[in-house]
């Protein structure tokens, strides 16, 4: 029961982490684009999800899709109110928190990468968008794993505060099994338990990942 | 759409939460601070019986949801009430005030630990070297050149770890305390006007953090006078 659940919270983080990714880098691009609207912007976005609680931005998105939907449907002759896909709000949610997050983090590996890359990929004649896909992204992606192996850390335990807008995940689920048997010691810590074993299981995905992108790198 | 009215009328609302949101991170991060800084000098010694149990503490503390943490102190240890009324701490375990603040404190207590052990780690090691040949002991050593050298040091991660415990007191709410964030989730459900809630309350906690960071900023530009320009 406990397992199944924690299937959901691993999807749950994995989606919200995969669309943080999307959100992140069109952040971090506006970050680093010349003209200021879109840098304003993105800045706008990095500073608030990432100063304001994750539960304040859960109740934005939970309530205020909700009263946007109630609303529509009421144009539509509907009554009453209307609640959101709890698991589509979750990732969506997650998505927006960890965007802002990994906005930063892959404005720190770009500006990581050395400047001369640029030049040569000029002097072999490149395209903006062949310098983008084969010389920039690689080596972005190589400076960014670690940070968004932190990110991941924090997806993984934010998704837990999804639970208050009633998706069954593993902490509502641990929740749901600590009321009906009146054990939530042992319910609250199977549900640790099974968080620490995710975190742990998928910290080695990341350490794999980061020897795997920087084979061929001198270690200091 | 946007209504000055509604903000005038939430805005105090939402400030009747802000002592408790500040009293829960004022008690935890300076309980923490304590905690952590025990923790950290006792894996200096490096005996396996010391930190073995430290580390497995952190790694607890720092892999779990920090609202797993505060349900197990609530909810679960609610479960052993005649164990803990016979030890008479109940009192403690009964109200979601300590309970949240024994949470909040063992998290950033667990991270904290181990900003000031890399910090301590960093100091190079000549200058306790130095320390021993002037005939310092072993403790006064890390009281008078490593400590002040390392709490300098750890000062820009530290400010990290209070930011996010302001944004751990908004979990509180959910154990039932009404601080910013739990204020908030009342008035979003009352009034149906999310975006303007989430504006004013997101507003206090920036500010909040903003004045944070200025204060820390301040303190170690103080603190490290050599680095100014």
């Amino acid at each position: 029961m406990l397992l199944e659940a924690a299937g959901v919270t691993l999807l749950l983080s994995v989606l919200g982490f995969f669309l943080g990714a999307v959100f992140g880098g069109l952040a971090a691009a506006g970050r680093l684009y010349s003209s200021k609207v879109p840098r304003g912007l993105a800045s706008v976005y990095g500073t608030v999800f990432r100063g304001v609680p994750d539960l304040l931005s859960i109740y934005l998105f939970y309530y205020g899709g909700s009263i946007a939907l109630t609303s529509i449907a009421r144009l539509f002759g509907s009554q009453g109110f209307v609640g959101l896909p709890t698991l589509a709000t979750g990732i969506l949610t997650i998505g927006f928190i960890s965007g802002a997050y990994q906005s930063e983090v892959y404005r720190g590996a770009y500006l990581a990468i050395d400047k001369g890359q640029f030049d040569a990929a000029k002097a072999l004649a490149l395209t903006r968008l062949q310098t983008l896909r084969l010389v920039i992204v690689p080596q972005l992606l190589r400076h960014a794993i670690p940070g968004l192996g932190n990110v991941w850390q924090l997806v993984l335990k934010d998704s837990a505060l999804i639970s208050v807008i009633g998706l069954v995940e593993l902490m509502r689920q641990a929740q749901i099994g600590a009321g009906s048997t009146r054990e939530p010691f042992l319910f609250y810590c199977a549900a640790a338990a099974l968080y620490f074993a995710i975190a742990g299981l998928t910290d080695l995905v990341f350490n794999r990942a980061e020897a795997n992108a920087s084979r061929g790198i001198a270690h200091r | 759409m946007i209504d000055p009215g509604f903000f005038l009328e939430i805005i105090p609302k939402l400030l009747a939460g802000l002592p408790l949101t500040l009293e829960l991170a004022g008690t935890s991060v300076l309980l923490g601070f304590g905690l952590a800084l025990v923790l950290a000098l006792a894996q200096q010694g490096e005996r396996t019986y010391a930190v073995l149990p430290i580390r497995i503490f952190v790694a607890i503390f720092r892999g779990t949801p920090l609202l797993v943490q505060i349900f197990l102190i609530y909810y679960g240890l609610g479960q052993f009430r005649p164990a803990l009324q016979s030890v008479g701490l109940w009192w403690l375990f009964r109200e979601p005030y300590w309970c949240a603040i024994i949470a909040l404190t063992l998290n950033t207590g667990a991270y904290g630990s181990e900003i000031l052990r890399g910090a301590i780690r960093n100091v190079p090691r000549g200058l306790s070297e130095a320390a021993l040949a002037l005939g310092l002991n072993r403790f006064r050593t890390m009281r008078l050149v490593v400590l002040p050298l390392a709490l300098r040091q750890a000062l820009p991660a530290y400010s990290n770890e209070i930011i996010l415990m302001v944004k751990g007191t908004s979990l509180a709410s959910i154990i039932t305390l009404t601080e910013v964030t739990g204020i908030a989730q009342e008035l979003i459900s009352q009034t149906y006007r999310a975006i303007e809630v989430f504006i004013a309350a997101g507003a206090i906690y920036l500010i909040l953090n903003f004045l944070i960071v200025r204060g820390l900023t301040l303190l170690e530009a103080r603190l490290t006078p050599y680095r100014q320009r």
